[in-house]
């Protein structure tokens, strides 16, 4: 038995998963110890144990950590969104951003800052309304006696086009104040906070502990409609319950983040290559590895500028693809 | 079991491509369906296979509409194979297999004896076990359609819908097929209907042939009955001679076509 062969026994996936975990335990610690004050991994913990409310402290956890646990949040649930997305679609494609969630979110979140810059914490309500509805819209343009994978790509791709040249025709007339829209575009964590993560925590716990208990639904699903039907799935409705799960997670998301997408589309395939494409493990995998992979960027993107900061999306897109294309070209893969 | 078809109609849309057709299957029998393109074969399956849901009629398994049993209980009964695309999913002939215990597990973590018996027995009958850890998308055609019904068998079903289970496989993968169903219904006495588009071939192993033409059945019975000149030139639009093998099933050699040039398919 090969090496990627075992990866793909029970035992292999799970030994995986327990990896990933550790990997995004340790990407959590060493993020925790980077910045103005730096810190090792063990003063980190020694810090954090001690609750001595010291300044050391202070950064540590009313600054770094919120920020460093909403970039796990948000990344564990863009892939999550992403994995269920290109099964249901079974299109390797797909990501948060085809079901419109992304246009939606930015569209409302641009709209929100625009027009009441000073209730900016309204954003985050404004942009999960907004990407949930949009969502909501998409699935209904391609409702026709069902809604079809394919239809429902078009219409998201659609809808996205329209209200991404919404957004363009407002920021071009607001120029002036287009540089914190740009934040958003691109997808920032430099304003994680406690009171952020407590906005959208319900909702993520709720796609977190629901998309599990649908994953072995969405293998039966990934096998084509009629032999879903032929082995006693409700198709539709199987097809809505995930659908909106991955909105869920997604419009969580980009609300507290922006328009981070992309790790939605990597994640998924990275763990494919990996473990295949089994969702009972493809969902914990994708979760921890997106995690993981969100944290690490924004850890780098506040190293390479200090005291300056890169945004989180920016760093995911530049180094994100490389290694997505080494993958590519190692694995034979067929998606 | 006892399965009924009383004055089918259905169809895509606003077109009708099965209208009024009324059937009786015999328990423990192989019935093929035939018939020109687009004459409603696959859609009266889906109908059959509760996938499609008919405009009027009805489908009764032992008396009770296909429509109205709990989807999942009636997917123990009932299984169907639709028409392959061609998808090999990113999984192993066995775990692909497992997926077909769908409609008979609690949960989708543990797999219970009685699940692995299933599986087991599904890849013997199929003479998969060789192959069960390998990738499905590594397979031959040939044994990727056997992994399909593999999956179908892992159901334990009483009653088997396959369409067109031979298209694009090579003569020798098609004997296997038709092979495989027949053993399916001798030994485990499952009731078989299928669509097949090779008139010898399913004479070769039906117990009756169904011939449909523009919308309804022309024709029904046993193949030596039904698989005439005459009937094979107003089904078909063919001019044939029929010949006969030592066990007593008809042979048809197929001379050519006797469609006017223009109403071509």
């Amino acid at each position: 038995m090969s090496f990627r062969d075992r990866l793909r026994t029970r035992t292999g996936r799970w030994c995986v998963i327990g990896i990933l975990g550790g990997v995004l335990l340790a990407a959590i610690l060493s993020s925790l110890g980077v910045g103005a004050l730096r810190l090792s991994p063990t003063e980190v913990a020694e810090t954090l144990w001690r609750r001595d409310g010291g300044i050391p402290y202070r950064i540590l956890a009313d600054i770094r950590l919120p920020r460093i646990l909403l970039g796990a949040l948000v990344g564990g649930a863009l892939a999550v969104s992403g994995v269920i997305l290109q099964g249901v679609m079974r299109n390797p494609l797909a990501s948060p951003g085809i079901i419109g969630v992304s246009s939606g979110g930015g569209l409302a979140g641009i709209l929100m800052m625009l027009a009441f810059p000073q209730f900016s914490f309204l954003l985050v309500p404004a942009a999960f309304v907004g990407a949930l509805t949009t969502a909501f819209l998409v699935y209904l343009l391609a409702w026709k006696q069902g809604a079809s994978p394919v239809r429902l790509i078009l219409a998201g791709v659609a809808v996205a086009a329209m209200l991404g040249a919404f957004s363009s025709a407002v920021l071009l007339f607001h120029a002036e104040k287009a540089g914190g829209i740009l934040d958003f575009s691109i997808g920032s964590l430099s304003t994680g906070s406690w009171p952020k993560i407590r906005q959208v925590q319900y909702y993520m716990l709720a796609g977190f502990v629901v998309a599990p208990v649908l994953s072995n639904r969405l293998n039966i699903l990934t096998l084509g409609d009629e032999i879903a039907a032929g082995l006693g799935l409700r198709v539709e409705q199987t097809r809505f319950c995930l659908i909106a799960v991955a909105a869920l997670l997604a419009a969580a998301a980009v609300s507290v983040a922006g328009l981070l997408g992309f790790v939605g589309l990597i994640a998924p395939h990275i763990m494919r290559l990996i473990i295949g494409s089994d969702h009972r493990f493809l969902i914990p995998a994708a979760a921890l590895f997106g995690a993981a992979l969100v944290v690490g960027c924004d850890t780098i993107g506040r190293m390479v500028m200090e005291p300056s900061e890169l945004p989180v999306g920016l760093i995911m897109a530049l180094l994100g693809p490389p290694f997505f294309l080494w993958l590519l070209r190692r694995h034979g893969y067929e998606a | 079991m006892k399965l009924e078809l009383c004055t089918l109609s259905g169809g895509y849309g606003a077109k009708l491509v099965i209208d009024g057709v009324s059937l009786t299957i015999r328990d423990r029998s192989i019935v093929t369906l035939l018939g020109p393109n687009g004459c409603g074969k696959s859609t009266l399956l889906k109908m059959i296979g509760r996938i499609l849901k008919p405009r009027s009629g009805e489908v009764l398994l032992d008396g009770k509409s296909v429509n109205r049993i709990d989807t999942a209980q009636l997917a123990r009964r009932l299984a169907l194979l639709p028409q392959q695309q061609h998808s090999s999913p990113d999984l192993t002939v066995e775990e692909l297999v497992m997926l077909g215990r769908f409609p008979h597990r609690r949960g989708p973590w543990t797999a219970s004896p009685r699940d692995r018996e299933a599986v087991d027995k599904a890849l013997n009958m199929t003479r998969l076990q060789g192959l069960r850890h390998r990738l499905t998308r590594t397979l031959s055609g040939g044994e990727r359609q056997r992994t399909w019904i593999a999956m179908t068998l892992a159901q334990e079903p009483e009653l088997l819908l396959l369409d067109e289970p031979t298209t694009f496989l090579d003569i020798c993968c098609q004997f296997e097929i038709v092979e495989l169903v027949r053993s399916l219904n001798r030994q485990f006495g499952i009731t078989v209907i299928m669509v097949l588009h090779d008139l010898n071939l399913a004479a070769s192993c039906s117990d009756e042939l169904i011939m449909l033409k523009d919308r309804a059945i022309r024709y029904a019975g046993p193949p030596r009955e039904v698989m005439t000149p005459e009937i094979l030139r107003e089904v078909f639009s063919i001019e044939s001679r029929i010949t006969w093998s030592p066990e007593g099933v008809p042979y048809c050699m197929a001379l050519g076509s006797t469609r006017p040039a223009e109403s071509s398919c």
